[in-house]
């Protein structure tokens, strides 16, 4: 046990998500040792952001406005809605410049065991924004795992008799990869996503 | 020996630092352990896709100090790719771990029975032709009974007077006689007592022409049972889809 600040700073750090008591402890020190102005300028940033912050009233999207960045843009398609958990997806998918809709982040997946259920998530709201007939196409972009496919089986027994077109991610190989070292359950996803190459 | 190599069934999956996640497995000779699997979110990890909750996998593992270490694994039935394509299959399959998980608390101590159970229950709600809250419903009375706190639905559970009985007391152990009945009993429909019971014998001919009545009666029961033997709710039983 430190005295007294240091402590309380290694105790802050530690309840991080990924942060262990070690890493917590070289951070504290890393933190003493920094330039005050480093310093100051972590700490503005830290208050900052807890000030300014929020999330956008359409989509859920981190902002710092009352509409987010793609919200706000005139040039995205509204026709398109693409849905992920976090914010990290959009910016993931933005980084691909493939899509020019616009998003709904539900602030997580379906996870009973967690005790997250659709309730939980921002589908009312998803609900609420397809009422307008604007949207012609939702593309469920959920992460591949168990708990993403779950909420993607959910949205899309929820959307398909309001009569839009419901699509899903491909899943299988990763660009670059060996065919061999793929597992077996990705391989078979492929397989049944597999399309033609016919003109 | 550093390594072992067990057959599993994934419990749960939580994320890990960057990359990894702790992967619950209900194994057949190890019990419940919990090991990292490296690297598993990354889209290029070998066997990510291995070790998702509902897997039954053949998995080799390295003992560490606090937690195992995944190194390799096989899939042996894939049986939440079933069922994540269906919500009311996911639900009461999530309940079923997160049953097994509760019920396998020590880590170590070997739980075949339990292991054979589930891998069981999951076939069987994985196959279709079962109401799933039905089959959900047998595994937990099951669960229970392989635990040590089988549930009486016939003879009196406290003095053991031949039955049936129309009072069901959660403290006492199911059926109680009039005799024995604490204030406060249940009294269910005796059609929901006879599935019940059906259900926890396996006579899914009498289980699957049940009333869908006595069903939801019958959830509640097991529910309240199950609850009560475990001092804690199964937080998945109230996501579960019911007809």
């Amino acid at each position: 046990m430190y005295e007294g600040v240091v402590q309380d700073l290694i105790d802050e750090l530690g309840r991080l998500p990924g942060v262990g008591p070690k890493s917590a402890q070289r951070i504290a020190f890393h933190l003493l040792q920094a330039d005050p102005a480093d310093v100051q300028r972590l700490a503005h940033v830290l208050t900052e952001v807890k000030t300014r912050v929020r999330f956008c009233e359409v989509c859920g999207n981190v902002a710092e406005e009352a509409r987010c960045r793609v919200c706000r843009d005139p040039r995205r398609d509204v026709s398109v809605i693409c849905v992920v958990e976090e914010s990290k997806d959009v910016v993931a998918i933005e980084r691909t410049r493939e899509f020019r809709g616009r998003y709904h982040v539900l602030g997580g997946a379906i996870s009973p065991m967690e005790g997250v259920g659709p309730d939980d998530l921002r589908m009312r709201e998803l609900l609420s924004r397809l009422s307008d007939g604007e949207v012609q196409e939702v593309i469920l972009a959920t992460d591949p795992n168990l708990e993403g496919e779950a909420t993607a089986t959910y949205l899309a027994r929820l959307l398909r008799p309001m009569g839009l077109r419901v699509t899903r991610l491909a899943s299988g190989l990763p660009v670059g990869g060996d065919l061999e070292y793929a597992d077996e359950v990705t391989l078979g996803r492929a397989f049944a996503g597999r399309r033609s190459l016919d003109a | 020996m550093s390594y072992y190599r067990d057959e599993a069934v994934v419990l749960r999956a939580q994320k890990l630092g960057e990359a990894d996640r702790i992967i619950t497995l209900l194994t057949r000779h190890h019990g419940r352990v919990r090991a990292v699997a490296k690297g598993v979110r990354r889209t290029s990890s070998r066997f990510g896709a291995r070790v998702e909750p509902f897997t039954v996998v053949d998995a080799q593992l390295h003992r560490g100090r606090n937690l195992d270490i995944v190194t390799q694994v096989e899939v042996l039935a894939p049986y939440g790719q079933v069922l994540v394509a269906d919500y009311g299959l996911y639900t009461a399959g999530s309940a079923m771990l997160e049953t097994a998980e509760r019920f396998t608390e020590a880590e170590g101590e070997a739980a075949t029975q339990q292991y054979l159970l589930l891998v069981g229950a999951l076939r069987t709600l994985a196959a279709g032709g079962h109401d799933p809250a039905l089959v959900l419903d047998a595994f937990l009375l099951r669960s229970l009974a392989v635990a040590g706190y089988a549930a009486s639905f016939v003879d009196c559970a406290r003095c053991g007077a031949a039955g049936p009985h129309r009072a069901f007391a959660v403290a006492h152990g199911g059926a109680v006689c009039p005799s024995c009945r604490p204030p406060g009993s249940a009294a269910p429909d005796p059609q929901t007592m006879q599935l019940l019971a059906a259900l926890l014998s396996g006579d899914w001919g009498a289980a699957d022409t049940s009333d869908p009545r006595c069903r939801r009666e019958g959830s509640g029961l097991v529910a309240a049972y199950l609850q009560w033997h475990l001092e804690r709710g199964i937080r998945s039983l109230r996501h579960v889809e019911r007809v």
